[in-house]
């Protein structure tokens, strides 16, 4: 399946990127495996693993890492809000 | 119900009077302006720039003014948050609830606030003398937000 992936603020800096299309092996089905399958990439993306606090939306509403992920859907990774 | 997330700042008087423009029924105008401060943490803030997560949120501000609703007696709400880079001084954020009595007015203005304040996928990032840094959440927002569930 494939997926949209956006990062947000710090995390966005520290990857240097903001959004990716991935597609997935069949193993990764939820937030959480996304989570751990991006941070085995290394160097920066082990942020994703280390990162105390990372929130995660799943279709632009805020999910847990047990959230299941199907064809299509937005994944967003990004630090504790900041706004008002 | 209305929210709106600009990069343009806005007039608090001339919003509280739109929301009420034409209504009988308002007896209390309950509203909050959030502004840029200079000195953050003792260090002087030359600029502060908010990124967002367009989509989400404005989806996240229309559940928090729902619930508002659901919990209290309230006639409507209007919530305005700006983006981009502002200045020490600028207007952040305007909420603004109007009801039949101020109680309400207060109370869902107030919980509207500190949702936001956890909720709303904003970000803000200082510029200072000394370099740029993002603004770490706080955990006495999470404790505001917190009381609402007891």
């Amino acid at each position: 399946m494939m997926v949209k992936i956006l990062y947000f603020a710090a995390l966005r800096e520290r990857l240097e990127r903001s959004e990716e299309q991935l597609a997935l092996p069949p193993e990764v089905a939820t937030a959480g495996a996304l989570r751990a399958h991006l941070a085995a990439r290394g160097g920066a993306w082990e942020a994703l693993a280390n990162l105390r606090n990372l929130r995660v939306a799943v279709n632009q509403r805020m999910a847990g890492a047990d959230a299941p992920l199907a064809d299509g859907d937005e994944v967003a990774f990004f630090p504790p809000v900041t706004g008002g | 119900m209305s929210v709106r997330v600009q990069r343009e700042n806005f007039d608090p008087g001339a919003e509280m009077d739109a929301l009420c423009a034409g209504r009988v029924d308002v007896g209390a105008c309950a509203s909050f302006v959030g502004l840029v401060r200079a000195a953050n943490d003792g260090s002087g803030v030359h600029t502060m720039t908010l990124e967002h997560y367009p989509g989400m949120t404005e989806a996240a501000l229309e559940e928090i003014e729902a619930e508002a609703r659901q919990r209290w007696n309230i006639l409507d709400v209007l919530v305005i948050h700006r983006y981009g880079e502002l200045r020490p001084g600028e207007r952040i954020v305007l909420v603004v609830v109007i009801g039949a009595h101020r109680g309400e007015a207060f109370a869902a203005c107030e919980f509207i606030m500190d949702y936001l304040k956890t909720r709303a996928p904003f970000w803000k990032k200082e510029r200072r003398a000394d370099g740029q840094h993002w603004v770490d959440a706080k955990q006495s927002d999470d404790a505001a937000a917190a009381r609402w569930r007891e």
